[in-house]
Order: structure tokens, then C-alpha cells, then sequence
């Protein structure tokens, strides 16, 4: 096994400001950047805050941006770097910092609470469920996402547009309700909710250009652009101006 | 009084994963006011790690399966140590868990003709786990977090306040329970992003925090692991039994060094995966004990033939309780069968196609190829076992989730004891959430609205000062013992949290690991006394506002509380069983199966005498197993669990 020693610059601060840290740090065969920072926590910074949890990319806490690109820290492998690199590391950009690489992602949980639940449909009782597989692929591709919020945090939509956030889900929530429209049981339209209408009246769909950040950092690898957002682009818009499209576009999508 | 910010709500509960957002749901569906605590984000609590799936005797892949045949294995897998009224109850009550989680709009996998798919797992008679794909408990805990959102909403529609009716305080961190008498009156902690310190009152507090691992070096188990549930309801007088049975799951990631112990799913054995030494050996069927020997297959030829004709072929011992299998390739690895990097390997390439291994094991495709560079569908994984689920826990009643000897506190999921014996199967992690997180809740729930207004109590001033004095010593001992040039002689250098942190995993791992010796626990015993009497000087550097070294340190007593449980009941019990196996005493002993082993809180040692035991153990018989449920076995089985005299009782 070899190690060497690396140069990292941490971004540490807090509201108020703050800027990089330089520091000389071990790193061992195999290890990701999230062993690093762990590293400087238990022999150099011990109050420098990251969010962590399971260490094997499964449930999005560690979200940073290494060397300015969007990333997990527990799925990045030192051995991406040239032992030369400086490796930087900062606080995701779009959220308001709390301390060094923690920030504020409130606006995520207030996003996600503006998205309706879920609708069972009437006169199905639990047990009697019954779905294809076929049909339930495509909304599991969304269910998928483990919230790490990267997406949230590339979206030019947001990130560097402040006033924005008020008007606009984000790519993680408009795909939500992509997932819960085309969950094949969900009876929102019974109860009158038009779910592709309301991503684009009341969850600001229109102001995606389809630019596609989203999909290049989500580390599940979703393809939200091309399966969740276009498509529900284009139920709105169908919705809009015709019944009878949208209609045979969705038993043309049954039977494939 | 030390100045707090005061909340007050009918149910606290403390963890957010499957057991205490499933205990949420409840007690606020009952009416009551509702608070969930938990150390992470919402939504990030480690239900997110179970990978194989929920395991419900549906009957949907084989009709054959029923709570019966669920609840027989159930005990078979805890070495008949289980508490068997949480056996059944968890057996007749999965399915409609299961079931309800798609009226909340979880998205199983399906079987052909529409309903949900299950999967095989070891100890299961039949295909009983409803998965999806790896990733079952992401499944479980975002169709939970989602549901808590969509009760929210309803209250948002009435009262205009999402939070009127279920409030998440997520990064907060519970330190005490707090007690009027010796009832709960509430709980104290701090706020993780600021460090302020609250209270809330509330009669009835439900403990879902989870489990232990993180006192080992190797385990699969995130930070949040420290058992706090466990050292809350010890230091609140409740007892805790079953401490001595840690599982340790059979596969691991070995390699590379910073993921090892990382959980590789045992839905890779399920699907077809076998485990063979460094010579090419299956080695599993040299590892088949007595008491399983007429259920597993004798040769290779026949373990294939079961994935295809199970009716008429015994099961691959691949599958084998998770005890079983971590002992088998300890034992491989130790008689330098093992692999480079020490373990053993577990092949799914030869079984399934490579878009089949992409389909059924995405998430294993995807950590082995960033994380050690291994394509999972052309070549072997190298495994080894890891610390994985503590079976022990709070002592409670089996139909209420009740703890034992302190009104109001309520305790499910891994941190209550009982339910899995001296050993969990794969898939009842899930089942046994949502069936004892909902009676949690509900019996929670019944608890506080059965207290009047008037006989609600909360917690006098000196008890949330002495809270509050205890979470900001490190704060004092970082600069009383003066970390830097300004220390005023009065004392020992202030302890680094993450120094200690380490020592005890290396203590935990080396001395009360997988495999234990009498004498290596007794030293055990002693590093753990040094360590706590070192953790009294245990300071931080930096301020309160989300300082990860003061986080550990408070979390450094709950995981050396623990520990102590841990090595004092393994020490005691001179016996091999489930996730307890003794070098000393290798056999499993009948006798040993009427005995609950019960740690409890010692009195507070005074402060000069630091040597002294923080907890008390005693043996407690085990409640006979009611004669119905002994019935639904043969004798002949019994008897290799059972002594002759209860069986004739």
C-alpha cells in the first residue's frame, strides 16, 4: 500500500464569511475525499463540520463541490486526482452556509412540501394493489434519488439567481411530480389535480432549458432531463392545447 | 435555571428512521401532538442503508407461506431466544405494513401477475422479502418521510401551520430523558447547527435511534450509530437485555481500506451468489451445523437445483442464518483460505447475466466499480464479516413496545431488545420497524391521551441544568486542562474525542468481537474502565455551532455505556449462540436458552471510585413459550433448544 501526502484547500467559515484553508494531509490507497476530510477532523481541524452518513454513496449527505464540480465526497476516489493536485474543496453554492462545508438546504424540504402527496385510488384496499413491472420502472427511476441535492445545487435556474427560488421546484422536485404522474395508481386527477399543469402553473417547470447539469451530476446516474422533465414538459404543454394528444400519447406510452 | 428553548407535545419520538417514522405516523393519526428528533437530515437516517428487502409472509411467490411458517423461522434464526410474543406479532402483522406502505405510494417490484415481488433470503423457508431491486430501504424510509409530509399538508390545509400536528426537529441530538418521579417528562438536547440547548416536555417519549456499531472498527453502520437509545433508556432506569448478541453480517467490503465493512447486500446469496475460498472451495457445506443439517443441501449439484425446482431440492447453505455464514468465513480466512485482502469470495458472475446482476443488484454494480474497481458482473467480490445489527436492547413489553419499570417510554426497531433473539434474519430489520414503530406510536399515543392535562408533569430546573452542565463540559475541559500554552497545571491534558473513539473500536473489535475468549473480555473490561475514566476529561476545540468534536464527545458515553453492556453480558454467558460465539464454551447449551441476561444502570459510582462498574447484570428467566406456538414445531426440533423438562411441562 502507498500513501502520500496531499495538498487540500478547505473552504472554512461560516455566514459571515469566511475563505480557503491550506493543509498537508496522508492519503492511503483506495480512499475517497471524504476519508480526507475525515482525516483533517481527527488530526488537524477536529470542529471542521461535514455532513456524512453511510459512506457508500446511499444517502446523499456529503454533498460538496470538489475542484468546483458538484459531487458526493464519499463517492469521489482520491485516485481521480494527480498526486501533484491541489484538491479544493467547498460548501455546495446555491444554499446558504451554516459552517465550512454544512449549508443551509431548508428550501429543498420547503420545496418538497409544496409537491401534493400521493392520491390512492378509491375502492383499492391495501393488499389488493396491483401494478406491472413495466409500469412501474419508470417512475422508480425517480424514486431512485437520494436527496443529496446536487441537482438543486447545479440548476443555473437557482444558483445563481436568488430571486428565483420563490417561483421554482428545482429539477429533484419537479421530478417528483413527474414520478407521482406517471405512478401507475395515483388518482390525483380524480380529486381534479392536474399534475403536468401544476408542475408548470405552480412549480415553475417553464423556467427549465432543458441544459441537462442536472442529470450530469446526479450520482444515481437519473436521467431527469430526458425521462422526468421533458416528458412532463410536454404533458403540460399537451394538456394545454390538446386533450385528444395528450390522450394518445399516454396509450401510445402503454403500449410500448 | 440554565436558559433552554421549551417545547412542549404529547409523544416525543427520538430517531427518524423506519421505527420512528413509522411511530410518528401513529401517534399523530391518533391525534396527538407530535415531535421526531434526529441527529441527521430528515430523510437520511440509516433505514437507508438496508439493501435485500422486508420480509412478510404474502404468499405471493409462494403460496405456501404463511405467519406460521415466518414466526417458525423467526425463532429457528434466534436460536428459540426470541421473546416469542414479538415473534408472532411480527409475523402476523408484516403484511399489512408491507400493504399499507403502497397506499402511501411505495413502488415495490412486481411479480408477473402484478403484486409485489419477494425475493429469498437466508433462514427463509420461502421467497418472503418485497424489495426493490438493492435499494429497499430507501424504498421504506422516503415512502415514510413522504407520507409524514403528506400529513403535514392536511395540516397545512386546516391550520394554515405544517408543523401544527408533527413537527421534525432534524440535527438535534437527545442527551437525557428527562423524569418527573419515575415517570418520562420530556427530553434535553442541543440543536446540532447552533448548539443551543431545549427541552421538550412531553409525557411519552419513543426511542427508535438504532444501534451500536460504530463502538467497532469494522462495521457497516453510519456516525449516527452510537447507541443513544440504548444509553437514554439505561441512564433513565430502564434495562436492556440481549446486549451480548451483536450480529456480525457475513459480507463486507473488505477492500479497498477505507470502505472496509461496507454492507454488501445479502440479496448477492439470495440471487444465486456463492462463496468460495482461495482454493476454489465452496466451503459452505463443510459449515452446516446439527440443527440445520436436514434443511440444507448436501452438495453443489443440489444447492443449484434449488433456484430452479425448489420443492424438490434443499436450500444452498449460502443462505444459512447470517451467524452461521460470518462464522464459516472467519473460520476460512483464519486457516489461510482467504482472500489477499482477507476475506473470502462471493460470486454472482457465473449464476446470473450481467443485465440481470444491473437489474437486481444495481446498487452493488455501482459501489464495487467506483469504490474498489470491481465489475461485479465478471468477477468475484471479496468479502469478510462486518458489525452489523445489535439484537440486544431496551427491555420492553412485547405488545406495547412499553419499556419495562418507566412509564412513558417507549422503545422499537433495533434499539428494543427481544424480538430477534440471539440472532436477526435478513429482512425482519424491516418488518420488525414497521410493526413495533406503529405500536410504538399507538401505544405511546394511548399513554399520553390517557393522562389528563392536569397530572402532565415536566422536568424540575436541577435536572435540565445538570443536563446542561453535562453536554458543555468539554467546552470547560478544553480549557481548564488547557490544550494550548494557557493550562493551569490543575490536571491530565484534555482527551481528544476521536483518540478515544478509535481505542474503543480497537478494544470492541480485538477483545469482544466475533469471536470471544473469556480472558480477552475481562481485559476488555478494563481498557473500557480507562477509556471512561479518560472520557471525563475528553475536551473540544472551537465553539458550539455544528463542531463535530463535541458531537463525538457526547456521543463517546452513550457508545462506552454500551460497550460495557456489551463485554459484561458476553463475558457472562458461557455459551455459543446466534451472534454470540465463545472459543471457550463452542456449544450452544439449553440451559443457557431459559436466561435473559438484564444490564441496568449501577448506582452512581462516587466520583473518586471511576474503576467502579457503570452497569449492574442479572439473569432473568425467559417467559415459557406458549404452548399454540411450541406446537407449530416437531418435537425432535424442540429438543435441540429446549430441555426436556419444558418440553414435558
Amino acid at each position: 500500500m502507498s500513501s502520500y501526502t496531499a495538498h487540500f484547500k478547505v473552504w472554512r467559515g461560516d455566514a459571515d464569511g469566511g475563505g480557503l484553508q491550506d493543509f498537508q494531509v496522508e492519503v492511503n490507497d483506495g480512499e475517497v475525499v471524504l476519508d480526507i476530510i475525515h482525516r483533517l477532523q481527527a488530526t488537524q481541524a477536529s470542529d471542521l463540520a461535514v455532513r456524512w452518513n453511510c459512506k457508500a454513496g446511499k444517502c446523499g449527505s456529503c454533498s460538496a463541490e470538489v475542484n468546483g464540480h458538484p459531487r458526493l465526497m464519499c463517492m469521489t476516489r482520491m485516485s481521480v486526482f494527480r498526486r501533484d493536485e491541489t484538491v479544493t474543496v467547498t460548501p455546495m453554492r446555491t444554499f446558504p452556509v451554516i459552517r465550512d462545508l454544512v449549508t443551509d438546504v431548508s428550501f429543498n424540504y420547503t420545496k418538497a412540501r409544496e409537491v401534493p402527496a400521493f392520491v390512492p385510488p378509491k375502492g383499492v384496499a391495501a393488499g389488493e394493489y396491483r401494478m406491472a413491472q413495466q409500469d412501474v420502472e419508470r417512475s422508480q427511476e425517480f424514486r431512485k434519488c437520494i436527496e443529496c441535492f446536487l441537482c438543486q445545487n447545479t440548476c443555473h435556474v437557482v444558483r445563481d439567481h436568488e430571486e428565483n427560488k420563490e417561483a421554482f421546484a428545482g429539477p429533484r422536485f419537479l421530478m417528483r411530480i413527474a414520478e407521482l404522474d406517471m405512478h401507475p395508481l395515483d388518482a390525483a386527477e380524480e380529486t381534479g389535480l392536474n399534475r403536468a399543469a401544476s408542475a408548470q402553473e405552480d412549480h415553475g417547470l417553464g423556467y427549465c432549458n432543458i441544459t441537462k447539469c442536472c442529470t450530469d451530476v446526479c450520482p444515481e446516474n437519473i436521467h431527469i432531463t430526458d425521462n422526468a422533465l421533458i416528458p412532463l414538459k410536454e404533458r403540460a404543454v399537451d394538456r394545454k392545447y390538446d386533450p385528444l394528444v395528450w390522450l394518445g400519447s399516454k396509450i401510445r406510452r402503454r403500449g410500448q | 435555571m440554565t436558559n433552554v428553548e421549551r417545547h412542549a407535545y404529547d409523544v416525543v419520538v427520538v430517531g427518524a428512521g423506519g421505527a420512528g417514522l413509522r411511530a410518528a405516523i401513529e401517534a399523530r393519526e391518533r391525534g396527538m401532538r407530535t415531535a421526531v428528533i434526529c441527529k441527521s437530515l430528515f430523510g437520511k437516517a440509516h433505514t437507508v442503508m438496508a439493501e435485500g428487502g422486508i420480509a412478510a409472509s404474502m404468499g405471493n411467490a409462494n403460496e405456501h407461506d404463511n405467519w406460521q411458517v415466518h414466526f417458525r423461522d423467526t425463532m429457528r434464526g434466534g436460536k428459540f431466544l426470541n421473546h416469542w410474543r414479538m415473534a408472532e406479532l411480527h409475523a402476523k402483522e408484516a403484511p399489512d405494513r408491507v400493504w399499507e406502505l403502497e397506499t402511501w405510494g411505495a413502488l415495490f417490484d412486481r411479480t408477473a401477475d402484478g403484486r409485489i415481488s419477494q425475493r429469498n433470503f437466508g433462514g427463509h423457508e420461502y421467497p418472503r422479502l418485497a424489495h426493490v431491486g438493492d435499494r429497499t430501504g430507501l424504498e421504506l424510509i422516503r415512502t415514510l418521510q413522504q407520507k409524514i409530509v403528506s400529513l403535514q399538508q392536511e395540516d397545512h390545509a386546516e391550520t394554515g401551520d405544517y408543523e401544527a400536528r408533527l413537527k421534525v426537529f432534524q440535527e438535534c441530538t437527545v442527551t437525557r430523558i428527562l423524569k418527573d418521579r419515575d415517570r418520562v417528562a420530556g427530553v434535553f438536547g442541543y440543536v446540532r447547527e447552533s448548539g443551543r440547548l431545549f427541552v421538550i416536555d412531553a409525557p411519552a417519549v419513543v426511542l427508535a435511534t438504532g444501534g451500536i456499531g460504530k463502538s467497532f472498527k469494522v462495521t457497516s453502520n453510519s456516525w449516527e450509530y452510537t447507541g443513544d437509545g440504548h444509553a437514554l433508556a439505561l441512564l433513565a432506569g430502564a434495562p436492556l437485555i440481549n446486549m451480548e448478541f451483536i450480529q456480525f453480517h457475513p459480507t463486507g467490503m473488505v477492500w479497498p481500506p477505507s470502505v472496509k465493512g461496507i454492507l454488501v447486500t445479502e440479496s448477492v446469496r439470495g440471487d444465486g451468489g456463492v462463496l468460495r475460498n482461495s482454493e476454489g472451495e465452496r466451503f459452505m457445506f463443510g459449515y452446516v451445523p446439527d440443527v440445520f443439517k436436514e434443511k440444507y443441501a448436501q452438495s453443489e449439484e443440489e444447492a443449484d437445483g434449488w433456484y430452479t425446482d425448489p420443492d424438490t431440492h434443499r436450500r444452498p447453505p449460502e443462505l444459512l442464518p447470517r451467524d452461521e455464514v460470518a462464522r464459516a468465513i472467519n473460520s476460512e480466512v483464519k486457516a489461510g483460505r482467504g482472500t489477499p485482502h482477507g476475506g473470502v469470495f462471493l460470486d454472482v458472475s457465473t449464476r446470473l447475466s450481467a443485465e440481470e446482476i444491473k437489474r437486481r443488484l444495481p446498487s452493488m454494480h455501482h459501489q464495487f466499480k467506483e469504490l474498489a474497481d470491481v465489475d461485479i458482473t465478471a468477477e468475484a467480490m471479496e468479502v469478510g464479516p462486518t458489525c452489523h445489527y445489535m439484537m440486544g436492547g431496551v427491555d420492553v413489553e412485547p405488545d406495547t413496545a412499553a419499556a419495562r419499570g418507566v412509564p412513558g417510554l417507549f422503545a422499537a426497531g433495533e434499539v428494543a431488545g427481544g424480538m430477534h433473539g440471539s440472532n436477526r434474519l435478513g429482512g425482519n430489520s424491516l418488518s420488525d420497524l414497521l410493526v413495533f414503530g406503529r405500536r410504538a406510536g399507538l401505544f405511546a399515543a394511548e399513554y399520553a391521551a390517557g393522562l389528563g392535562p392536569d397530572s402532565r408533569a415536566s422536568a424540575t430546573a436541577e435536572q435540565v441544568d445538570a443536563a446542561a452542565a453535562e453536554v458543555l463540559r468539554p467546552f470547560g475541559a478544553a480549557e481548564g486542562a488547557g490544550t494550548g500554552s494557557g493550562g493551569d497545571g490543575s490536571g491530565a491534558a484534555a482527551e481528544n474525542p476521536y483518540t478515544l473513539h478509535q481505542e474503543l473500536q480497537q478494544v470492541m473489535n480485538d477483545l469482544v468481537g466475533i469471536i470471544r475468549r473469556g480472558p480477552e473480555m475481562e481485559q476488555a473490561m478494563e481498557r473500557l474502565t480507562g477509556l471512561r475514566e479518560r472520557s471525563r476529561q475528553v475536551g473540544v476545540e472551537g465553539h458550539r455551532q455544528f463542531n463535530p468534536g463535541w458531537h463525538l464527545a457526547m456521543d463517546l458515553r452513550n457508545m462506552l455505556l454500551v460497550s460495557e453492556c456489551v463485554a459484561r453480558a458476553a463475558l457472562e454467558r458461557t455459551e455459543s449462540r446466534g451472534g454470540h460465539t465463545r472459543d471457550d464454551h463452542p456449544d450452544m447449551d439449553r440451559l443457557w436458552r431459559k436466561v435473559n441476561l438484564v444490564c441496568e444502570l449501577a448506582a452512581e459510582p462516587p466520583a473518586e471510585d471511576a474503576g467502579a462498574p457503570a452497569v449492574t447484570l442479572r439473569r432473568r428467566p425467559m417467559d415459557p413459550i406458549r404452548p399454540d406456538l411450541l406446537a407449530l414445531f416437531e418435537r425432535d426440533e424442540l429438543l435441540k433448544y429446549l430441555t426436556d423438562e419444558e418440553l414435558d411441562a
